[in-house]
């Protein structure tokens, strides 16, 4: 059995998550302040591929990306990069299609923690910065694991969006989820079912393990 | 000196109200604030200390104006570091006693001596979810007095306290307050409290 389409999920979920916890986390600690419209038309912006059919998604970047049309065409021209059907665009569709489950638990935490740590942390004279970094974010790891498996299991879990921009090349854009349709369109309805079975496994034992360790953390009001 | 005159609107259960003080507090002296339970005895605390903006006033502490809305100055709570001791005590969930004052201040000496007068000394590797309700109020306490301010600004920094600790710590606070030079607000429901401690008094109506 080939298990590069394994690896290679393995590869853009890893990947994916970094980059998505190091944008996230800001742009989610903005998110979380305020309540300005410009943040509100942001916030959908970024919520909407939870709600939108994939495919709509991957033709849009389908169609920003590609090498004859305006943005595809300059990033072309001018770096000689390419997004669509290679890697790249694979790790651009699924950080903007995962996005919203690493800044949406992140924000909700935040929002939760009681005003006062951040005002106490004012008053001591710590920076916006220095009381996020110290005060704010070491209080939400709950809700930072959950984000993180989270965004790791639904980029795993992708199809419609990574088929549109990535298309089925083996060992570039052939994802798992991507090999599991193939093999069924092939009958080899083996291979279908080993893929599935590990992709099964490794999201089982990701989202039992947030629960084991967020069940240790929370404590209900009814005990 | 603080020469404070500030106007502000408060939201209230069905209508406002509005926060309307001018007061003068000299230096190193100790004012009870007191009134009836949503006057604006926290608000003014937090506006002194730069966490809430009037719509209008001025806030002058020794010559330097932190605040004067007519000339849009507000200093940010950075730049004014009243001591504040917080209601509900503000505790950092992730942080030991020790880590509170580290984080407030690098002068060790300091550190030990504030942990001696809250009697923390021996729980201080212990979060706030493991200590008493009266021991994370005198944390609370510590931690504002960390940074030596000039002005400390205290919302019921006692109500958690029996009554023989809160003498004991009263009379400590007394001696600490004389040393750092500070002026000093606390806001209190209970008048005896403060006996033997507040100078001065304010009244919120």
């Amino acid at each position: 059995m080939d298990l590069s389409p394994i690896w290679l999920t393995l590869k853009l979920a890893a990947i994916t998550t970094s980059l998505l916890f190091i944008a996230g986390l800001p742009i989610a600690g903005w998110l979380s302040k305020g309540r300005s419209f410009f943040k509100t038309i942001v916030e959908a912006i970024i919520t909407m591929p939870l709600v939108l059919p994939p495919s709509v998604l991957g033709f849009y970047l389908l169609l920003a990306f590609s090498p004859q049309h305006g943005l595809g065409k300059w990033l072309q021209g001018t770096f000689d990069t390419q997004f669509v059907f290679s890697f790249k665009g694979l790790v651009l569709a699924s950080f903007i299609y995962s996005m919203p489950f690493m800044t949406g638990p992140i924000k909700s935490a935040l929002q939760q923690l009681p005003v006062s740590l951040t005002q106490a942390s004012y008053t001591l004279g710590k920076t916006q910065w220095q009381t996020f970094k110290s005060v704010l974010v070491p209080n939400i790891k709950p809700s930072l694991l959950t984000a993180i498996v989270l965004t790791f299991a639904h980029t795993l879990g992708e199809f419609g969006v990574v088929l549109m921009i990535g298309g089925n090349i083996p060992g570039v854009t052939r994802v798992a989820s991507i090999a599991v349709y193939d093999s069924v369109e092939r009958m080899d309805y083996a291979a279908a079912n080993a893929y599935s079975l590990i992709l099964f496994g490794i999201t089982f034992v990701m989202v039992i393990s947030v629960f084991v360790f967020n069940k240790y953390q929370a404590k209900s009001p009814l005990e | 000196m603080i020469d404070l005159s500030i106007e502000k609107k408060l939201k209230v259960y069905q209508g406002k109200q509005v926060l309307k003080i001018s007061h003068q507090f000299d230096p190193g002296s100790i004012t009870k604030v007191y009134g009836p339970s949503g006057a604006g005895k926290t608000t003014l605390l937090k506006i002194i200390a730069g966490l809430v903006s009037p719509e209008k006033g001025k806030i002058v502490v020794d010559n330097k104006t932190w605040l004067d809305t007519g000339n849009k100055i507000n200093l940010p709570p950075q730049k004014r570091m009243p001591g504040f001791v917080f209601q509900d005590y503000a505790l950092f969930p992730n942080m030991t006693v020790r880590d509170h004052l580290q984080y407030a201040t690098t002068d060790v000496d300091w550190i030990k001596r504030l942990l001696f007068l809250g009697k923390l000394d021996t729980l201080t590797d212990h979060k706030p979810i493991h200590l008493s309700g009266g021991q994370q109020q005198r944390l609370a306490i510590l931690r504002a007095l960390a940074i030596k301010p000039k002005l400390v600004l205290m919302d019921e920094p006692f109500s958690a306290l029996d009554s023989d600790m809160k003498t004991e710590l009263i009379a400590d606070l007394k001696l600490i307050f004389k040393e750092l030079g500070a002026t000093v607000l606390i806001v209190s429901h209970n008048p005896q409290e403060l006996e033997g401690l507040a100078d001065g008094e304010l009244y919120i109506p």
